[in-house]
């Protein structure tokens, strides 16, 4: 078995264009909603709402239904769960830790009954961009491009929000509203996830590119900024190396995530041992 | 009453009386606060003291009465109220530094991305200098001392050149010097700018010398006045309903037997 091929790489890039498309915005969209997934302390919660995302998406392939439909559903269920049962931190651990294998169980439950081809089945927890056809690929990109917009809309009062609900209430920011808005957000996000990396793979571009932004730099514009970068070098990248090669794309985005982390992670060390000497000396 | 501006009471609150089930934590409560008056709350815990600061804030309803901040009804988010809440800690994983705390209290509340135009700024630089966190501006919030985070907090409450500042234990977790220093900056805006303060604080000791009035709330009952009037055995003693003694020591009151039920420490009160 040969890791690469890039003899006819042209052809191929042109019929996954559309695949790259939707990797693309989902990179930066999952850069820049995984900066508030860390400071609102969600990485957990986007793992349980990805797991009933599954659920969802395995239930609609087994009833012949859209499957980004069904991991919509899926998603929105799970985010209205946590949102409105999870206001504290460790309710909604307790939650998600609840929910998690239940969906889990769900979605294999729906696999198991369906008698189509494994590669599909398989395709929903570990990632399927490529097979996934045209008008579907639309709707991943749509529906990213609106969770993008709504983010650069609510980004302030959302940041505030994040920081210190309380001041932020003080002030006028409709904290309530708000945190409803950022889990419809989330659910949305992890769904087209889950059908580009899949549900168990969803959280390396919803959380290692905004964790390796923060090894890094602590700007609110900036951060931001190269978290969106690095999701986006991330899923553009692996789906660039996976058409050359014979394995499916999420190991090559995972590990390009991965990769990106580990650098960030000595940047920041290294720049901060510099700076604790720079405070010794003066 | 008269109706000149500088006369008119900044908050007042008429008949004001606030229950959680059978619990009553405060009733006929009537409060008028002059500009430029420094008010302490004091009380054990669940006594009502944050409610009554989420009832100014307008985020609670009270049961019974009124409560009036410049002439009208509270209503969320008014931006003359500069609310300084207690101290906590903020996660690593908070991409925000020194200054766009402050800033989010010039423009956090607007839809937007967080860009700050050249104006605001020059009002963030402004607020920054005034609250002495200049030198920090830049550092990550998280990298930033109790003390430092709330000088920010301060600054960040004065974005809306606030008449009235509400502030709900500021002083909590911090050690003596930031805690002066902190009331402090509260006291010097107060009396540069007339801005009056309702000061919640379990601990009255750092704020003793700038307070005018007390407010303490204890058992569903409350008294007011200054500082001689309230901080007396007597007067607590009737208040708790039981006996209770107001130590006072090298400049320090200390409330000593304070009772248990009332889901509190021992001489925790005021100590």
């Amino acid at each position: 078995m040969t890791l690469f091929d890039f003899s006819n790489y042209g052809e191929l890039l042109a019929l996954v264009q559309n695949s790259i498309v939707a990797a693309a915005i989902l990179g930066i969209v999952g850069g820049l909603i995984g900066v508030f997934v860390m400071q609102r302390d969600m990485a957990f919660a986007v793992h349980g709402i990805s797991e009933l995302s599954f659920a969802g998406a395995a239930g609609a392939l087994l009833i012949g239904a859209n499957v980004v439909a069904g991991s919509i559903v899926g998603s929105l269920i799970a985010a209205g769960i946590i949102g409105l049962l999870g206001a504290r931190a460790r309710d909604r651990n307790s939650i998600i830790g609840v929910l998690m294998p239940f969906g889990l169980g769900l979605g294999i439950l729906f696999l198991a009954l369906y008698p189509g081809r494994s590669g599909n089945k398989f395709g929903l927890l570990t990632g399927q961009i490529i097979s996934v056809d045209i008008p579907q690929l639309g709707l991943l990109i749509g529906i990213s491009i609106l969770v993008l917009v709504v983010l650069m809309i609510v980004w302030r009062p959302l940041m505030f929000d994040s920081l210190d609900a309380e001041v932020a209430a003080a002030r006028g920011v409709p904290s309530r509203t708000l945190s409803f808005v950022f889990m419809l957000l989330l659910g949305l996000t992890v769904a087209v996830s889950v059908q580009i990396i899949g549900a168990l793979l969803v959280l390396a571009l919803l959380v290692t590119p905004a964790a390796s932004a923060l090894r890094v730099s602590s700007s609110p514009v900036l951060v931001p900024l190269l978290s969106m970068l690095f999701g986006f070098v991330a899923a553009v990248g692996g789906i660039l190396l996976a058409i050359g090669g014979s394995l499916p794309i999420s190991p090559y985005i995972t590990t390009i995530s991965f990769a990106i982390y580990l650098v960030c992670r000595i940047v920041g060390a290294t720049r901060g041992s510099a700076r604790r000497r720079v405070e010794l000396v003066s | 009453m008269s109706d000149s501006s500088s006369e008119r009471a900044v908050l007042s609150i008429r008949g004001g009386a606030l229950a959680f089930g059978s619990k009553t934590l405060w009733r006929d409560l009537e409060l008028s606060l002059a500009r430029g008056e420094f008010l302490a709350v004091l009380g054990a815990n669940g006594s009502g003291k944050t409610s009554l600061v989420r009832s100014i804030l307008g985020q609670q309803r009270l049961d019974a009465g009124s409560i009036d901040f410049e002439g009208t009804p509270v209503h969320r988010g008014d931006r003359r109220i500069g609310y300084i809440p207690q101290q906590k800690i903020v996660p690593d994983g908070t991409p925000l530094r020194g200054r766009d705390l402050v800033t989010l209290g010039v423009n956090g509340h607007r839809f937007g991305l967080p860009l700050a135009s050249a104006k605001t700024r020059a009002q963030v630089d402004a607020l920054l200098e005034s609250v002495g966190a200049s030198s920090y501006a830049n550092q990550p919030i998280g990298t930033l001392s109790g003390g430092e985070q709330q000088r920010l907090r301060v600054g960040q409450s004065l974005a809306g050149d606030p008449t009235l500042l509400l502030c709900d234990e500021p002083l909590m977790s911090l050690d003596l010097a930031h805690q002066r220093a902190v009331s402090e900056l509260i006291d010097t805006r107060r009396r540069e700018h007339g801005t009056s303060v309702v000061f919640v604080t379990h601990d009255v000791n750092p704020v003793l010398g700038m307070v005018d009035r007390i407010l303490y709330l204890a058992g569903g009952q409350f008294t007011i006045g200054i500082p001689d009037e309230v901080l007396r055995s007597d007067v607590l003693s009737g208040l708790y309903g039981t006996p209770v003694d107001v130590i006072r020591s090298r400049g320090r009151v200390i409330v000593a037997g304070v009772p248990q039920g009332d889901h509190h420490h021992h001489d925790e009160e005021i100590e």
